[in-house]
């Protein structure tokens, strides 16, 4: 009799001998970052061969950001993610302790290799005169942005408005209220996600103004052309920084531990830097921003810790059931 | 109760299918209804109760059911009338029609969304001639009920369809030779036939219309206390990672529709039962 422990164990030799010459990584992002990593896995993967001879093939899950965590807790074997906010890899951390709880002090700048904010997409023309987040609480001005309750997008234009008010009011809690409150009344649509509430306003033609994500905002100016819409930069906005991670237990499970952090450490890279700034994230690397401060709008950022004191804080007291967002919408 | 099921049947094979039954339904409904009651018990009562009463939370039962029943009864009329036409009448194109049908249970829910929502909009092509009217049919309660009157459409065509198919015409014959009026003979010899059958489609559509999401959040607007459905809520917990309160949500809809399936299956039967007599 053949022992079919041979042939398994026959079976699990030709595995790993196929492993070291080829290998696989998962990268679970969000849904605006399709594009950029469509073409840094390609860059990645070709440095990765001429440094190691071996075949990397990087393969992509896009979602919203809160599923995609969702996902990971729920099993998904990601060696890596980049996601939208660092509340949903907090969520990776406590719920399935898949990496450590300081996650985000392990790489420079937050974890964060590109930053984004949030500016304003106006209708051809400007024909509202829409110029800084005042104008948005404006009778008659019909503001478009996602649902906080179920997008991460949603959740930085939200906070955006309030760090505007809190500055333009002297830092009053209760004028802040009163400013997102008058701008939630002129939102006519909420969508689920932050790629809905493009759609909605750019080929539903409703609203006059989108809050968006800068780097969508871009993206719809290239898709739609310049004639049907225009890009509006605030005063000051947030600075959104969307975090990356090693999923430590996955990779160590995968042996993929090494290879994960290198990816994430080639983000940082000048040349990682400039596919970012390509595709419309702002650069960290001072080098590469200053060769590209031209083609972002200059606006006043403040960060989530310093205004909300970070994610842990502002969810429950800004999105929480009863929080203040449901509290604007109470009668 | 062991002595019934000791009794022998003259069909063979009641032991194999019953069981197979039992762990086909297991697997498929009762398990996973399990987890779910499961994990909203890691609640306490009064956690489980202030999640499941909160305002946004009351409000959007009212949408999801009301906007449901209304879906449900709009189909029960207009399904009723599209059975009729596609079993009494032959007209060119009828296959096509009967076909057609089918189409909201083909369709992938998103999508179906996003056409009716560009449909119905102030540009669209309904919606253009709407707005002028002062009807506003998308982001507002009627876009919810525009929405799952289209995807519950074919549940009371396709229940409705077998029984009035098998209605003889003789029997009308027979009422209309002995003097019947046209509405006596709809009444009182064609409705107590199909009543049963449209009851069943009600209950199909209603519960297909009260668990819907991808079609409604494109149309709803999705404003809180006006426009969300049970369902988006749901999804709103869970993106906070709140999964004992998505799922007391999700526990509070399910025994509200299975109530509300059971008094109509009651319904039915009273009735039936009553209509033979």
């Amino acid at each position: 009799m053949r022992s079919p422990i041979l042939i398994l164990a026959l079976g699990l030799l030709a595995t790993a001998a196929a492993a070291a010459d080829s290998v696989t990584l998962l990268n679970a992002s969000y849904d605006p970052t399709r594009e950029f990593y469509v073409e840094f896995n390609a860059a990645f993967a070709a440095k990765w061969k001429a440094e190691h001879g071996q075949e990397l093939k990087v393969k992509q899950a896009h979602g919203g950001s809160g599923k995609q965590a969702r996902a990971v807790i729920d099993g998904l074997p990601a060696d890596i993610v980049t996601l939208a906010l660092a509340y949903d890899i907090d969520a990776i951390a406590e719920k399935a302790k898949l990496l450590p709880a300081d996650w985000q002090k392990r790489l420079p700048h937050n974890s964060s290799p590109y930053t984004s904010t949030i500016v304003f997409l106006v209708r051809k023309g400007n024909p509202k005169g829409i110029k800084d987040w005042d104008d948005l609480i404006k009778p008659g001005v019909s503001v478009i942005t996602p649902n906080p309750k179920t997008s991460g997008g949603a959740r930085w234009n939200y906070l955006a408005a309030w760090g505007y008010a809190l500055r333009a009011h002297g830092n009053d809690e209760a004028k802040a209220k009163a400013f997102v409150s008058a701008l939630y009344k002129n939102v006519a649509v909420l969508d689920s996600g932050a790629r809905g509430a493009t759609t909605t306003f750019v080929q539903r033609g409703i609203g006059d103004v989108l809050i968006s994500w800068e780097n969508e905002a871009f993206l719809a100016i290239t898709e739609f052309g310049k004639d049907d819409v225009a890009i509006v930069a605030p005063s000051v906005s947030i600075l959104a920084e969307p975090p990356v991670a090693v999923i430590d237990k996955v990779a160590a499970k995968r042996g993929t531990t090494a290879i994960a952090q290198a990816y994430l450490e080639y983000l940082y890279s000048e040349q990682g830097q400039e596919l970012a700034a390509k595709h419309h994230f702002r650069p960290r690397l001072e080098s590469v921003a200053e060769k590209h401060a031209a083609d972002f709008p200059t606006i006043e950022m403040f960060t989530i810790d310093a205004v909300f004191g970070g994610w842990a804080k502002a969810q429950p007291t800004h999105f929480g059931d009863g929080g203040i967002f449901d509290q604007i919408y109470q009668p | 109760m062991p002595l019934l099921l000791k009794k022998k049947t003259v069909l063979p094979g009641f032991g194999l299918t019953l069981g197979f039954s039992v762990v086909y339904l297991s697997l498929l409904v009762l398990i996973p209804l399990a987890v779910l009651v499961m994990k909203a018990m890691g609640l306490t009562w009064e956690q489980f109760w202030t999640t499941v009463t909160r305002p946004q939370v009351v409000a959007s039962y009212k949408l999801s059911f009301g906007a449901a029943l209304i879906a449900a009864l709009l189909n029960v009329v207009f399904g009723l009338l599209v059975a009729w036409v596609l079993v009494r009448y032959r007209f060119p194109g009828r296959k096509i029609i009967d076909a057609l049908v089918d189409l909201p249970f083909a369709l992938p829910t998103a999508v179906a969304g996003i056409a009716l929502t560009a449909l119905y909009g102030p540009k669209g092509w309904i919606g253009q001639w709407l707005e002028p009217l002062g009807i506003k049919a998308v982001f507002t309660p009627l876009g919810v009920v525009i929405a799952l009157t289209f995807i519950s459409l074919p549940f009371v065509v396709r229940t409705v369809q077998p029984v009035l198919e098998d209605l003889g015409k003789e029997v009308e014959e027979a009422a209309a030779s002995l003097g019947a009026s046209r509405m006596a003979i709809f009444r009182r010899v064609i409705f107590p036939e199909i009543w049963p059958a449209l009851l069943t489609g009600f209950a199909l559509a209603f519960a297909r219309a009260v668990g819907e999401y991808g079609s409604v959040v494109f149309i709803s607007g999705n404003l809180p206390m006006k426009t969300q459905i049970t369902p988006l809520l749901i999804m709103g917990q869970l993106e906070q990672f709140k999964y004992a309160e998505a799922t007391a949500i999700a526990v509070v809809m399910l025994v509200a529709s299975f109530v509300l399936l059971l008094a109509i299956n009651l319904l039915q039967r009273w009735t039936t039962r009553r209509m033979a007599m």
